[in-house]
């Protein structure tokens, strides 16, 4: 008599432990991240069509973070910083945070090094890009992975 | 209440490239995270930040939501005149900080 009512609840754990990861993971899809295709399309609202070429940029992240939360990030342009020749602009973005963006910095003519840090917040592993505007309307990039092991951005509040 | 850390040199030489460092204490809720009851918790984030010298628009910055809590930025300029830097933070809510710092330069 006990080994059919055994197996029912056997049955029913298992059905609910599938419904129950089946929620896990629909929560996950349904979470949008940002991915190497809406980085490239926020790269694209940025660069408008020129040409991006690697060099000039240097992206200066720790390869392996234990904690996404607080990221030092370093960017730094090779530039005079003349008249002729400065750097207007440096663009930073990711490719699994929930938006491609990380931010974008103006630099003026006064800034004398092209330089800039700041401390940002990552949810996954992956490629960040740093991108610069010169003032002859040229575009430089750089990519760094981080390796991250505490996530950022979408934990739950306590 | 909102406060700013901010780190310019007292002293510099005409020509100088100084470094400025900027902390404005604020929570850059990212708006993509859930109670523990599922409900979306609203975004609240800088968005841009300003640095005038003696008037002058010297640095700027967008902020999103992959900017840390209590966004720190740093950035350079070069010493042109004894004065004032004036930093503003605006963001979500009607979020608006500034701070200042003097600099004398020889």
């Amino acid at each position: 008599m006990t080994e059919p009512d055994r197996s029912t609840r056997r049955q029913f754990l298992a059905t609910a432990g599938g419904a129950a990861l089946g929620a896990v993971s629909l929560v996950h899809v349904g979470s949008a991240h940002a991915t190497p295709d809406t980085m490239k399309a926020a790269i694209r609202d940025v660069v408008k069509g020129a040409t991006v070429r690697p060099g000039k940029v240097k992206l200066d992240v720790p390869p392996l973070v234990e904690n996404g939360n607080t990221v030092p990030l370093t960017v730094t342009v090779t530039s005079p910083m003349s008249d002729a020749d400065h750097v207007v602009s440096i663009h930073i973005f990711n490719e699994k945070n929930p938006q491609p963006n990380v931010g974008n910095f103006y630099l003026s003519l006064r800034a004398g090094r092209a330089q800039i840090s700041t401390r940002i917040r990552l949810a996954d592993t992956q490629t960040l890009t740093a991108i610069a505007k010169l003032s002859d309307g040229s575009f430089w990039l750089a990519s760094a992975d981080v390796v991250v092991t505490l996530a950022a951005c979408t934990e739950e509040a306590t | 209440m909102a406060s700013a850390l901010i780190n310019v040199p007292a002293t510099a030489k005409r020509g100088d490239i100084i470094e400025i460092k900027t902390l404005m204490s604020h929570i850059m809720e990212t708006g993509f995270r859930h109670t523990v009851t599922g409900e979306v918790i609203p975004r609240n984030i800088i968005t841009n930040f300003t640095c005038r010298y003696n008037g002058d628009e010297v640095f700027q910055a967008d902020l999103f939501p992959a900017f840390s809590a209590n966004p720190f930025i740093s950035f350079f300029t070069i010493a042109t005149e004894s004065g004032k830097f004036e930093f503003q933070w605006i963001g979500d809510n009607g979020f608006q900080e500034t701070a200042s710092a003097s600099i004398a330069v020889t």
